[in-house]
């Protein structure tokens, strides 16, 4: 089944354009990985898909099982299953991280006409998810990544991803800021996740989390679009040549 | 029948509006003279104005331009729509003290349920029966502020409170000041002296009932917290839409005495709470925070003077202010270390949260600093919620409003999370969310 369908799409920024007509169809039960040089609009894309404000399309569409995605505000792309873990996850002062969890979830599972979380399921859900992923408990006592190193902040974004159940999971550069053991952990967490309902976007630097984390398809963005598209041999191709032979064929 | 009341017409007429008003004010002996002294003061300056430092962003010629005639004494009818609106404030397990119009109404006051070493008596009672001249002169004492002399010449009741030496009142005192009126004007003035170390909170809510609207509010809080006493007070005001409210507390805290203050505006068309602060005991202790939740045209002002008279004492400030539509909010607040008080630890944050184009916010710390050996810092800002983080939460299944929600709650928590008591805190949370959930 096609989760992600998404057609000619153009993206400006204060009338600059940064997606350049991009294609992309991701099916239920597969991972991509998209790679590409800095500045070539990895972010950008999955900000659109998450339905940040800012940016104007100025063509093409997105679809999300069919309904256009588009339309749609952030939250209620949230509840029909679109999770962004982001690239730089903020810092939220004064709402602690557990706080923060229950609401968000709640919200969710309310669209999704599902009753909320009794407080001991909540925390029972929460402390196993967190513990299989290192995180302190009083990680979680503490603002929304306030305070958190880059490494703790990626692995609060992937607690987040368990607890919601998202449907597609866009992962923007999860693996930066994670030192090595971290990266193995975060990477098991992804892949524990991996089912043939939910469909994963990878967006990385790097052959090294692709190690663990095996694309089906791997992508290749070039100021704003895919220039080329094959399997995980790809990725080992642009780790070993660099992106030097695409740039002039965008 | 208004009175205008700015210094060019400080002839006749404003006499005769103390004239026409002494007969209903309380006071035997001394106490006219006092008023009419207290009046001259008033007359002589006039309404604050812009060009007067400590009023500067909040001019009251202005702004209000008049006094309102006094407030009628409440009759039955304005006795019950009062009783009805007192309730939905009513601090759980506290002692409710009720003034209504300007005047207390001990039918609506929990009087027989005081704990004995707390000592309550009308303003009016003390000014009629039982003051001596120095009493009376200090119950009714003024400084060079105009609205305060105003208060002095015109208050018409109000609470005097005493705790003896070493006592704690564990519930807390709740003084509840009702409007019922239009465009009239209420003068209420409170004492309150706490002996060396005694302990006691006490809440001053500014309310309005059904109907009432237009009215103006002036009140002076006098407190002294004696040596090793602990004083909390906290002040919400939540006044009818176009009410005008001027508050201002003169405390004075002993040796090792400790003040926590707290002042919440959230509703009324202008506001202003003055708070004059002397730690005149060494190793005293202020925490003084607040928030203002400002919406729709209101004006509301923080205005804190704290004066570090002798060494060694602390103050720690904290104030938080959101602002929608076209609000206004000020904050000003002062900290003066004189020359003695070595060893002065004194910090202050204002922050501004601004929800609207047309927000309007001043932060203005200032500190005169006159000893040396001193730790003192502050600082202010003003700006907008980030759209990061509001796009964080909306990606994370919160609608736009319930993200703004959360962050602004986050924003004032860091000021309320200062009250110590939980109830107090827990009251003071469920009057900001009343006001965040009335502006979705
Ligand atoms: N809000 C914005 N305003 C102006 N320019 C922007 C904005 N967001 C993105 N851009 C520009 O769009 C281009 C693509 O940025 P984007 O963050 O999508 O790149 P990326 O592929 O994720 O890069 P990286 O690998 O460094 O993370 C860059 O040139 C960036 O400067
Ligand atoms: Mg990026």
């Amino acid at each position: 089944m096609t989760l992600l369908e998404i057609r000619d799409l153009h993206v400006g920024v204060d009338s600059r354009e940064i997606i350049r007509g991009l294609d992309l169809m991701v099916n239920a039960g597969e991972v991509h990985a998209i790679m590409g040089p800095n500045g070539s609009g990895k972010s950008t894309l999955s900000h659109v898909i998450a339905g940040k404000p800012g940016y104007e399309v100025t063509g093409g569409q997105i679809l999300f099982r069919g309904e256009d995605l588009l339309e749609m505000e952030p939250n209620e792309r949230a509840a029909k299953g679109v999770f962004l873990a982001f690239q730089y996850p903020v810092e939220i002062p004064g709402v602690t991280t557990m706080n923060f969890l229950r609401t968000a979830l709640n919200a969710q599972r309310k669209a999704r006409g599902r009753g909320e979380f009794s407080t001991p399921e909540f925390l029972k859900k929460v402390r196993e998810v967190a513990e299989s992923l290192n995180i302190p408990r009083d990680m979680l006592k503490r603002g929304v990544n306030v305070g958190f190193s880059g490494g703790e902040k990626k692995r609060n974004e992937i607690l987040q991803m368990a607890l919601f159940e998202p449907s597609l999971c866009i992962l923007d550069e999860i693996d930066s800021g994670l030192d090595i053991d971290a990266l193995r952990i975060v990477a098991s967490g992804i892949n524990g996740l991996r089912s043939p309902e939910r469909a994963m976007i990878v967006i990385t630097h790097y052959q090294r989390l692709l190690h663990y984390i095996v694309p089906d398809y791997v992508h290749v963005m070039s100021k704003g679009r895919v220039v080329k598209s094959g399997g995980k041999e790809l990725a080992l191709e642009l780790e070993a040549c660099g992106y030097g032979q695409f740039e002039t064929a965008a | 029948m208004k009175q205008v009341l700015a210094k060019a017409d400080a002839g006749c007429a404003t006499s005769n509006f103390l004239a026409a008003a002494l007969g209903r004010l309380p006071g035997a002996g001394l106490v006219p003279h006092i008023r009419a002294r207290a009046f001259e003061a008033y007359e002589r300056a006039g309404l604050p104005h812009r060009r007067m430092e400590v009023w500067r962003y909040t001019d009251l010629r202005a702004l209000i331009g008049e006094v309102l005639p006094l407030a009628p004494r409440p009759d039955a009818a304005a006795l019950a729509r009062a009783k009805a609106s007192v309730r939905r404030v009513a601090v759980d397990q506290a002692v409710k003290l009720v003034l209504v119009d300007g005047i207390f109404a001990p039918e609506l006051s929990d009087l027989g349920e005081l704990e004995n070493e707390l000592h309550v008596q009308s303003l009016r009672e003390l000014l009629e029966n039982s003051a001596t001249g120095a009493m009376a002169g200090l119950v009714l004492s003024t400084t060079d502020d105009a609205v305060i002399s105003l208060n002095a010449a015109m208050a018409s009741d109000g609470l005097v409170i005493s705790i003896a030496e070493g006592n704690t009142i564990r519930r807390p005192i709740q003084i509840v000041q009702v409007a019922t009126g239009s465009s009239v004007s209420a003068f209420t003035r409170s004492y309150l002296q706490l002996d060396k170390g005694a302990h006691a909170t006490v809440v001053q809510s500014f309310i309005s009932a059904e109907g009432a609207s237009g009215y103006q509010a002036n009140d002076v809080l006098i407190a002294l917290a004696g040596d090793e006493a602990s004083l909390s007070h906290i002040r919400v005001a939540a006044d009818a839409a176009d009410a005008v409210n001027i508050s201002s507390g003169i405390i004075a805290v002993g040796t090792k005495a400790k003040l926590d203050l707290f002042s919440m505006t959230c509703s009324g068309s202008i506001n202003r709470y003055q708070g004059f602060v002397t730690l005149g005991g060494e190793e005293s202790k202020l925490s003084a925070n607040g928030v203002n939740l400002i919406k729709d045209k209101l004006h509301a002002d923080t205005t804190i003077v704290v004066d570090h008279a002798v060494p060694h004492c602390t103050s720690r400030q904290k104030f938080r202010a959101v602002v929608d539509d076209c609000g206004r909010s000020v904050f000003q607040g002062r900290i003066v270390v004189r020359p003695v008080a070595q060893k002065t630890d004194a910090s202050l944050s204002t922050r501004a949260l601004l929800l609207s184009d047309q927000a309007e916010a001043d932060n203005k710390p200032q500190l005169e600093i006159s000893a040396d050996d001193v730790t003192c810092g502050h600082g202010a800002t003003s700006g907008a919620l980030d759209g990061n983080l509001v796009f964080y939460l909306r990606a994370r299944g919160l609608s736009e409003k319930d993200a703004q929600m959360l962050l602004i709650k986050a924003f004032i928590g860091e000021s309320i999370e200062e009250i110590f008591a939980d109830n107090l805190r827990d009251f003071v949370t469920a009057q900001a969310e009343h006001w965040l959930q009335e502006r979705q």
